[in-house]
């Protein structure tokens, strides 16, 4: 039996040696064109960083691959970044040129920095997930292939960070991007109650439900739950407590896009995405709603907002009623809240755009 | 099996790179790789997931860091039929040697679907899909190469950081010693799940918040400093004189007003006291404006996902504090906010909805922190006040 509770390797043997030497000593940093960093030290030493996208599932070959690069041209070090990018780092300007070609020939794009879309952070969808309502990984290549542009680029008015979460469950916590696509289902659990018998614990499923719709079945020798249909809003809370009520349907899932939210503090405070389009099905291999969708608001956040301006922002400086009109989508009952913190949401006053 | 995958080639045409590419090509050397390129035509097919709830596995000693995951197809697919996925804790800041990687590639190699996540929502590395007979000898050697498991259910998860001062002229803190060090002091806590529910703790450098951490972590830790702005008056003029308009990109954006331009003298003025520490204008003018040296960082609580009572920002809990190691003061609140939880939390609870359900005051009375207005946008409107 091997050792446990040793921790992960200490950072400090898997720094490239010109980032060791100025730890904490940075001075600032410039883009010097899509995708290319330079940081610039107090000692006067330069870092040029490489960023490239990546489909995040990557092969151990492929791996290999990046090791090579970066053996040849960082001193054998690299990184990730939250994003899942993928930086290369080295100390010599003459490096650069070459090191985007190795990169470009292994199908790596550079970029996704500055006023950029950049990787799509997102889930394991049903490339390994019980709970999806819908695919991670295809979506996120049906849409990155339509915004590939925007990744090399830097054109667009503020960066936009796009999210998918396959459920709302939301492993991505996508509720702060600018764009956020998120996996719903529209269907109440299908019960199987002799599974329930097996596998659940009845007072706790009934506990799990948010909105009170789980009770007891009305036959006491039936030892199950039953759902109240007009109560469930299909969060699936109960299905990760008891295996035997899963939401999946071919049908009734699909994908449900919100946008406006950010994390960072700059100008404005943090805020979280609102819903845009409340359904679209799934579409698989390559979703076409949903990337129309996600391109037609692109493009016009990217025709109106202000330099420097988030989508967030954008959409609070024109008002809600104003983004709709200009993207041309349908506004319907579901966009109004009616949870936990609905009635923040409601106007409560006379200033408002036809 | 049909070898044939019509649905998932159509998303190896396009520019991005294809995570199809990348199963076909494990595929090659591992047949678990090709059962999964199976499973997942056949969720494009008949568009529902086709993996079932996760049943309990891991490794001896540990409660996380092992998800369990079975196909519900295993007849078709027993090379995939258990496709278990390990979570092993990154290098603070995802650095990596070639030397590391390559030794985790070979161990997975050996032991799982050679497929991977570089890196997954948690921060984790995920290496994704092997049986439960070899969760036990591919942990044991990942721990010769010095690597260990991350967290998973009820338990702290994989603590996430920014680059920080490795790469960074905004870091307040040294982000990758802090989350290094928590990470070493909390091993129990990530591997042995005993909570009501997830526990995560990000830590940002600066509050442009590169990691998320005031919306993905229940403890919040972003940097900010007490003292003034650094402004080169020189590197303004700099940027200024190559056109760039200081004036509607920098001071009208200005949250707070603490910027004024003096177009005579060339000068940006501050009024340091009205700065809010928002981050754009060190943003947009790298060159010419820095954070303040009187540095440490804001703690905020409560963080998180919709699941189950609506999503939430962390709160400010501590307006500012000094993060310089041992970090004693942040492990004994940390202690003290989950003695808390633990005792008062419902099963599923996470600590944002426990605040709720008690009220900010009462939590802050139990931990032992005294209120401040910096903790609120606004005081209390209505006069329904407990004495």
């Amino acid at each position: 039996m091997g050792r446990t509770d040793i921790g992960p390797p200490d950072y400090r043997d898997m720094l490239p040696p010109v980032i060791k030497k100025n730890y904490g000593k940075w001075k600032y940093h410039e883009t010097i064109r899509p995708g290319v960093l330079r940081h610039v030290s107090e000692s006067g030493d330069e870092v040029y960083t490489v960023r490239t996208g990546s489909p995040r599932l990557l092969s151990v070959d492929f791996i290999r691959d990046i090791c090579d690069v970066a053996d040849k041209y960082c001193d054998g070090y690299l990184r990730f970044t939250s994003r899942y990018n993928i930086e290369f780092m080295t100390d010599k300007k003459a490096n650069v040129d070459a090191l985007i070609e190795e990169l470009k020939r292994l199908g790596l794009p550079v970029g996704g920095t500055g006023n950029a879309i950049s990787n799509i952070v997102h889930t394991q969808g049903w490339i390994h997930c019980h709970s999806a309502a819908t695919d991670a990984s295809g979506l996120v290549k049906a849409i990155m292939d339509e915004l590939y542009d925007y990744f090399t680029s830097m054109k667009l008015p503020a960066y936009v960070r796009i999210a998918v979460a396959c459920c709302i469950n939301m492993c991505g916590a996508v509720h702060c991007s600018d764009l956020a696509i998120v996996g719903v289902h529209r269907r109440p659990p299908k019960i199987d109650h002799e599974k329930v018998l097996a596998q659940c614990e009845i007072p706790t499923t009934i506990q799990s439900c948010p909105t009170g719709a789980i009770r007891r079945h009305p036959d006491p020798n039936v030892k199950s739950v039953v759902v109240r249909e007009d109560l469930c809003m299909y969060c699936a809370n109960c299905f990760t407590v008891c295996p035997a009520m899963p939401l999946a349907d071919p049908e009734g899932d699909g994908v449900a896009i919100y946008a406006g939210g950010k994390v960072s503090n700059a100008r404005k405070p943090p805020m979280f995405s609102r819903m845009v389009v409340p359904f679209l099905p799934n579409n698989p291999p390559r979703w076409p709603e949903v990337v129309n969708v996600i391109k037609k608001i692109v493009e016009v956040y990217a025709s109106h907002a202000k330099k420097y301006e988030r989508m967030g922002e954008w959409i609070e400086r024109i008002g809600w009623e104003k983004f709709f009109k200009l993207t041309d989508i349908p506004f319907t009952e579901q966009h109004i809240d009616d949870f936990t913190h609905a009635v923040e949401t409601y106007r409560t006053t006379t200033q408002f755009k036809w | 099996m049909s070898d044939e995958t019509p649905l998932l080639d159509e998303l190896e045409k396009g520019p991005w790179p294809s995570y199809v590419t990348q199963i076909k090509r494990a595929a090659k050397k591992k047949k678990a790789a090709k059962d999964l390129l199976g499973i997942q035509e056949l969720s494009y097919k008949d568009r529902v997931t086709h993996w079932k709830h996760g049943g309990i596995v891991g490794v001896t000693g540990y409660g996380s860091g092992v998800i369990g995951r079975y196909c519900d197809q295993p007849e078709k697919f027993p090379d995939a039929a258990q496709f278990h996925t390990m979570r092993i804790n990154h290098p603070a800041g995802w650095f990596y040697n070639t030397k590391s990687l390559r030794e985790i590639c070979d161990t997975w190699e050996q032991y799982g679907s050679g497929l991977t996540n570089f890196h997954g929502s948690t921060g984790d590395i995920i290496l994704l899909g092997t049986t439960t007979e070899n969760l036990q000898p591919c942990f044991d050697a990942l721990t010769e190469k010095g690597y260990d498991l991350g967290g998973s259910g009820s338990a702290l998860r994989t603590i996430t950081g920014c680059v920080g001062q490795a790469r960074c002229e905004w870091s307040n803190f040294d982000t990758l010693n802090l989350v290094y060090d928590l990470t070493m002091e909390f091993q129990d806590e990530i591997h042995r799940p005993r909570w009501p529910y997830k526990f995560k703790i990000k830590a940002s450098g600066c509050p442009n918040d590169c990691v998320a951490a005031i919306a993905r972590a229940d403890f919040t830790i972003i940097g900010t400093w007490r003292d003034s702005l650094r402004i080169d008056q020189t590197a303004i003029r700099n940027y200024v004189d190559n056109g760039f308009e200081i004036k509607t990109l920098v001071v009208d954006k200005c949250p707070s007003g603490a910027l004024e331009w003096d177009d005579r003298t060339k000068e940006l003025k501050l009024n340091a006291e009205d700065c809010v520490r928002c981050m754009h204008c060190i943003n947009k003018m790298p060159k010419a404006i820095r954070p303040g040296t009187d540095c440490g960082a804001t703690i905020l609580v409560g963080g998180k996902a919709p699941i189950i009572k609506g999503a939430y920002l962390s709160w400010v809990l501590i307006p500012f504090i000094k993060v310089e190691p041992p970090y004693e003061e942040i492990k004994d609140l940390l202690r003290k906010i989950w003695d808390f939880w633990d005792e008062n939390g419902r099963t599923r609870e996470r600590l944002a909805e426990l605040i709720e359900r008690v009220g900010l005051k009462n939590f802050l009375k139990e931990i032992g922190i005294p209120p401040v207005p910096q903790m609120v946008y606004k005081p209390r409107a209505n006069p329904y006040v407990y004495f």
